[in-house]
């Protein structure tokens, strides 16, 4: 089979210059492309026109489901299951099964925001065509690159780079899929 | 137009006002690039070994090995080898216990509620801050889970079913407080290692690039494949701030719950509605005086003071001084409410509390406590590092006193004085409390030498270059 590149990537050396290329690309059309920055560019999400992060309705899901497991435990095992007086207070009231349940939605979140943050990102991906660019390891430390793949229905070649050039890219290479 | 107009007029006004300019704090000095920063933080990890962290680390393990006697003793004698006796059934252990939840809460306050608050000074002592709560809550673990003495039926505390059938009762404070401390703790670590994704990302390359494929391995294992991208930054920042935004109630519910112990019972002295947040302040009061006491010497050590300003240490100065003096009011209305509430028993507990046989536990909590966090009103004593790391020191023995007071106290002295004691310590309990400070020391040694102690990333984004907006104010 023919290789078939992952796709181009193009070097910019600081913010301003990603941040108004990523605007360009995006008005361009492109969907199926990244941009790789050593830390969160504010406002780089707009810049991408990516839509509003998934990640929080887990987080709901994960707190109703928290919440509600406290409360339900409480109440099957003081006082369904097997019920004990103690100081004559009644067997279940949510009054005081409220702290423990209160925990539980915070614990249940904070795995639910986890466990969907990694999910939704796709990770963990230890193989990925974008690191084997043999100059990725900037793009943690003090670079940005923007990643045009090739199956983006838009992508081709010569237009590509053309568009990368012209938004201040430097060292436009290929990376092998 | 209009929008013109408006402009025109807003610049009239500007001029004729002439608003004077404040300048931002700097909160990583003399114009540091970014690769710079991240040579900084990994060149701590890539470079040799110290013989300073060798020695410290030695000593470490010795102290630390107190605490491992201490209670391998009571694992093999009972519960009984501590000074525990009637009427102080609870001292040192829920003593030390909440001394070291309470330090705990400071990293928590760091890395949830400044950021949530956009503080952004945070970021550069986020990262140690919060593997010091961490680090803390082990510590404070030790001492509820081995009073329990049969240390095998610990499990009892979680609602397992048992051959006993009965469960937990969810009416105690207590049971409140086993889900209160280990979702404190879960919640930690998971925060602590959302926040060390990208930073491990960055370490698996630079050990990758180095030829160390086996350090690279590892870190890249729990790097999870990051690379960077801002589809992930996007999600990763979402998640970063539900978890702050949970961990702000999160921190609060824990020191509230783990003031119910006292408060819901009805001890004079302990049942008082002022127990909740009084406890919270005095928390992050002494979490933050850990803070200081950990980062200044690392920051002299590793001369990191490009990334420590001294903005950061007035910051930390100014929230331990408003938090310590919440405590101070905190005193004085306890009294307050001793006297105006007319319960002679409770007007007796905190006559005796200043005046009793406990009177020196007393002042040194007040000295500690009260006094000293006022010194950090003046500019010079923030300024004077050395004068800060020792005022530090006397807001952790103050806080370790004012859980003792609160609690022994107490005891000591409850309702029918043909029952009234004096608790001392045994020497296990004096063991098994001062090699704690090893566990906490081998834990922080360990982590500085393996672990970024500073979030690239987010020290990365306070930069001025950071700024798309052609933030080069240069």
């Amino acid at each position: 089979m023919a290789a078939q590149p992952y796709g181009l990537i193009a070097t910019f050396d600081k913010t301003p210059d990603v941040f108004h290329a990523a605007e360009q690309v995006r008005d361009a059309g492109y969907r199926n492309w990244d941009v790789i920055t050593p830390f969160p560019v504010h406002g780089l999400d707009r810049a991408m026109g990516l839509k509003r992060s998934l990640v929080p309705r887990i987080s709901l899901i994960g707190g109703l489901t928290g919440f509600t497991t406290g409360m339900t435990m409480i109440w099957w095992t003081g006082g369904y299951d097997y019920k004990l007086v103690v100081g004559g207070k009644p067997f279940f009231s949510p009054m005081f099964a409220f702290p423990v349940s209160y925990e539980l939605t915070i614990l249940f979140t904070a795995f639910a925001t986890i466990i969907g943050m990694f999910v939704v990102n796709g990770l963990p991906m230890h193989y990925h065509p974008v690191l084997k660019y043999d100059h990725i390891r900037r793009g943690m430390d003090d670079q940005f690159f923007i990643v045009i793949e090739a199956r983006d229905p838009r992508f081709n070649a010569a237009n590509t780079r053309a568009l990368l050039e012209k938004a201040g890219g430097k060292n436009i290479t290929e990376i092998e899929a | 137009m209009a929008h013109a107009e408006h402009a025109a007029h807003r610049a009239a006004i500007l001029s004729e006002v002439n608003p004077a300019v404040l300048p931002r704090a700097v909160l990583v000095q003399n114009d540091r690039s970014f690769s710079w920063i991240t040579d900084k933080i990994c060149g701590i990890i890539e470079g040799k070994t110290p013989a300073w962290w060798w020695y410290c680390f030695c000593v470490a393990v010795f102290v630390a090995s107190f605490t491992v006697a201490g209670i391998t003793y009571l694992v093999a004698t009972g519960v009984g080898v501590w000074g525990h006796a009637n009427p102080v059934n609870w001292a040192w252990d829920i003593v030390n216990f909440v001394f070291w939840i309470g330090i705990g809460h400071a990293g928590t306050l760091i890395s949830a509620i400044l950021c949530l608050l956009r503080q952004k000074w945070r970021t550069s002592i986020n990262r140690a801050a919060e593997a010091m709560t961490i680090f803390a809550v082990v510590c404070a673990a030790i001492f509820p889970v081995f009073h329990v003495g049969r240390i095998w039926y610990a499990w009892y505390l979680f609602p397992i079913p048992n051959s006993n059938i009965i469960w937990q009762n969810f009416r105690s404070p207590l049971e409140w407080d086993v889900f209160a401390v280990s979702t404190y703790g879960t919640v930690s670590v998971l925060f602590w290692y959302i926040g060390l994704l990208p930073d491990l990302a960055i370490l698996r390359d630079r050990f990758y690039a180095a030829g160390n494929k086996f350090r690279s391995f590892l870190y890249g294992l729990f790097a999870m494949g990051w690379r960077g991208s801002n589809r992930h930054w996007s999600n990763y920042e979402m998640a970063y701030m539900i978890l702050a935004g949970i961990s702000t109630p999160l921190v609060l519910s824990v020191h509230t719950i783990v003031s119910f112990d006292f408060a819901v019972s009805l001890l004079p002295g302990w049942h008082t509605t002022i127990f909740p947040p009084y406890f919270v302040a005095g928390a992050i009061f002494s979490g933050f005086g850990m803070v200081l006491t950990l980062m200044l010497p690392l920051r002299a050590v590793y001369h990191l003071e490009d990334l420590i300003t001294q903005y950061h240490i007035d910051c930390m100065c100014k929230i331990t001084l408003a938090t310590g003096t919440i405590v101070g009011y905190a005193y004085a209305m306890e009294f307050f409410i001793a006297w105006y509430g007319a319960n002679p028993y409770e007007g007796f507990a905190f006559i005796n509390r200043a005046f009793g046989h406990y009177a020196w536990a007393y002042w040194i909590m007040i000295s500690c406590n009260v006094i000293t966090p006022q010194f950090f009103w003046f500019k010079a004593v923030r300024n004077n590092t050395a004068m800060v790391w020792i005022l530090s020191i006397f807001v952790n023995v103050g806080m370790w006193f004012e859980r003792f007071v609160i609690i022994v106290t107490s005891l000591a002295r409850d309702f029918l004085p043909s029952s009234w004691g004096y608790y001392s310590p045994s020497i296990v309990e004096i063991f098994t409390f001062f090699g704690t400070f090893g566990v906490f020391s081998t834990l922080f040694l360990l982590f500085i030498r393996f672990l970024p102690i500073m979030p690239m990333a987010e020290l990365k984004a306070v930069t001025p270059q950071a700024d798309v907006h052609g933030g080069d104010h240069h």
